[in-house]
């Protein structure tokens, strides 16, 4: 089935810790967005922790378990054939149990063992497919239903389209992607560029798209976090971007941390705005500011915004 | 980027006689320089199986040593001392003395995965590399490396309650390696937050630090999850330290 034909107007919602924690705004935007264009999010019932960046590195087959869990409830206590999930890690993470399940006998293994010993039934690999947030609109709205519905136009904004690591790699958990056109690309992503683009937005030139932020030790090493944080953000202001548009809120809150921490532990201020793709779109839907959880935000864009016009 | 290489030839391994005499020919300062031989017993047969034996290591014997991964690395950008390719190198070779030389920086991998994505034999390069300071750990080269400890916090508290919390992830984590909460840059942060962040959601993350986030129902996958970590640990000593394991076990 040609992926622009994939009807994504109801799916599951899988939020995920962050999106409840320090991605709150993420949280709310990317409802706030769902609402605005009429589609339907059905939260996870009593969701867990798809297992984050760390439970892999104490045990990959237990991180394999926690987000097979999220997907057993989606398809066999809410009879759903697709989630959603906005936050980079718990995307990959949905992504990576689908490949384990479906290749590595071991993990099939352990998953159906713990799920017995939990006492839920045992996710099979194919029961459900896991998107992010840039699929959802992408496939369900597009880029020509975005333009018929902006209220008010991004143009004139510049915007640097960062999407971090958990995105596209590894590429073999993402089968979907690389797929001849209209698919994405693991190489040079632009689903979030297609997007804003179509709500007005000027798209920069920016070459750190796939860069990492060192979000696994943004408190572990924070220096090399620091480190990794400032060329992006320079990166974005040498492209000339005002904005850098995020789609993962450890990524987000990453590079908001260490812009004040950059400042005060080595004294380099940069004055980049990093705002979340949904609060973009939310703005350029004709949403509020508070509505899209601009004030969450940890540094202010209420400035910004209205000199853009749009707060 | 080209690959900054390591050499093994170093000060300390190159040996000169003052007075040496060879079949009756004075070769006597640096005409007899020359580098110290490494002898069998010099070289670790059994690391490479160790490390693979470790979660994340299983594939490292796939590397046919192109530097793909080295090449394409975050951490090479920042500290070309991070060399995934010449680790790979020493763990297949068993020369765990030069390993060793670099057991302080290996836990610093970012896991970006630009070298899984690079590399052309799927060797996982980021799971050799939180193997290979698993194993460090295990074998009491290192200590505990905050990055460990970080994985520690977070995998406790969901295996604890299904879920992770982001300001006791904060604060359990600064405790456990001894820094301050006061930090300039943190307070600097939790100020920019406060000065415009509603009440109510400001009211709510507080809330959810003293009473943490739930998943319920959980106390089954809790005790499932606690009984296979344990197995998990106990085989993990016993492929690295099988003496020591073994009579933890008696």
């Amino acid at each position: 089935m040609p992926t622009d034909q994939k009807n994504y107007k109801k799916v599951a919602y899988y939020p995920g810790c962050a999106l409840e924690g320090t991605g709150h705004a993420y949280n709310r935007s990317t409802k706030a967005v769902g609402k605005k264009l009429g589609l339907d999010l059905v939260e996870v019932d009593n969701w867990n922790c798809c297992g984050a960046m760390e439970v892999k590195n104490v045990d990959p087959k237990i991180q394999t378990y926690l987000s097979s869990r999220v997907m057993s409830i989606t398809a066999n206590e809410m009879d759903m054939d697709v989630v959603m999930a906005p936050c980079n890690g718990c995307y990959h993470n949905l992504k990576k149990a689908e490949y384990e399940l479906a290749n590595d006998k071991e993990s099939a293994e352990v998953v159906e063992r713990l799920s017995k010993e939990a006492g839920h039934e045992t996710y099979k690999a194919g029961q459900v497919e896991t998107i992010h947030a840039l699929d959802w609109i992408k496939h369900t709205i597009g880029e020509d239903g975005l333009r018929e519905r902006v209220k008010n136009s991004l143009s004139g904004m510049k915007i640097a389209n960062y999407y971090g690591c958990m995105y596209t790699r590894p590429r073999h958990i993402f089968p979907e992607k690389d797929a001849g056109p209209g698919s994405e690309s693991t190489y040079r992503p632009h689903f979030m560029d297609d997007l804003l683009e179509a709500a007005g937005a000027e798209n920069v030139e920016f070459p750190l798209k796939t860069a990492c932020c060192g979000g696994a030790h943004t408190l572990s090493d924070s220096d090399m976090s620091t480190k990794l944080v400032l060329n992006i953000l320079r990166a974005a202001e040498e492209s000339d971007a005002e904005v850098i548009a995020t789609e993962c809120p450890t990524c987000h809150t990453g590079l908001e941390m260490h812009q004040i921490r950059a400042e005060k532990t080595l004294g380099v201020k940069t004055s980049v705005k990093i705002l979340y793709f949904t609060q973009l779109l939310g703005l350029a839907l004709g949403l509020k500011p508070r509505k899209v959880g601009i004030q969450e935000n940890i540094s202010s864009s209420t400035d910004f915004l209205k000199e853009k016009g749009l707060a | 980027m080209p690959i900054h290489e390591q050499s093994l030839i170093r000060p300390e391994n190159l040996t000169t006689h003052e007075e040496k005499i060879i079949d009756g020919i004075d070769v006597s300062g640096h005409w007899s320089t020359f580098i110290e031989s490494r002898v069998v017993t010099d070289y670790n047969e059994q690391m490479e199986d160790e490390i693979a034996a470790l979660p994340g290591g299983e594939f490292i014997h796939r590397c046919w040593q192109c530097g793909s991964c080295t090449n394409s690395c975050t951490v090479n950008a920042v500290n070309p001392e991070f060399n995934p390719r010449f680790w790979i190198y020493l763990i297949r070779m068993g020369i765990e003395s030069e390993l060793i030389r670099d057991k302080d920086i290996i836990w610093q991998c970012v896991s970006c995965n630009k070298c899984t994505y690079a590399c052309p034999r799927d060797v996982y390069p980021e799971g050799v590399m939180k193997a290979t300071s698993h194993w460090l750990e295990l074998k009491g080269h290192t200590p505990q490396s905050p990055s460990a400890i970080f994985d520690e916090v977070c995998t406790d508290q969901i295996v604890d309650t299904g879920k992770i919390e982001d300001g006791r992830t904060l604060r359990r984590f600064m405790q456990k390696t001894g820094q301050s909460l006061l930090q300039d840059w943190i307070v600097a942060m939790i100020k920019q937050l406060v000065s415009h962040l509603p009440v109510s959601l400001l009211a709510k993350m507080g809330l959810s630090t003293l009473i943490a986030p739930r998943t319920s129902g959980w106390s089954g996958a809790r005790r499932a999850l606690k009984r296979y970590i344990e197995e998990q640990q106990t085989e993990q000593q016993m492929a690295v330290n099988p003496v020591v394991a073994g009579e933890e076990k008696h």
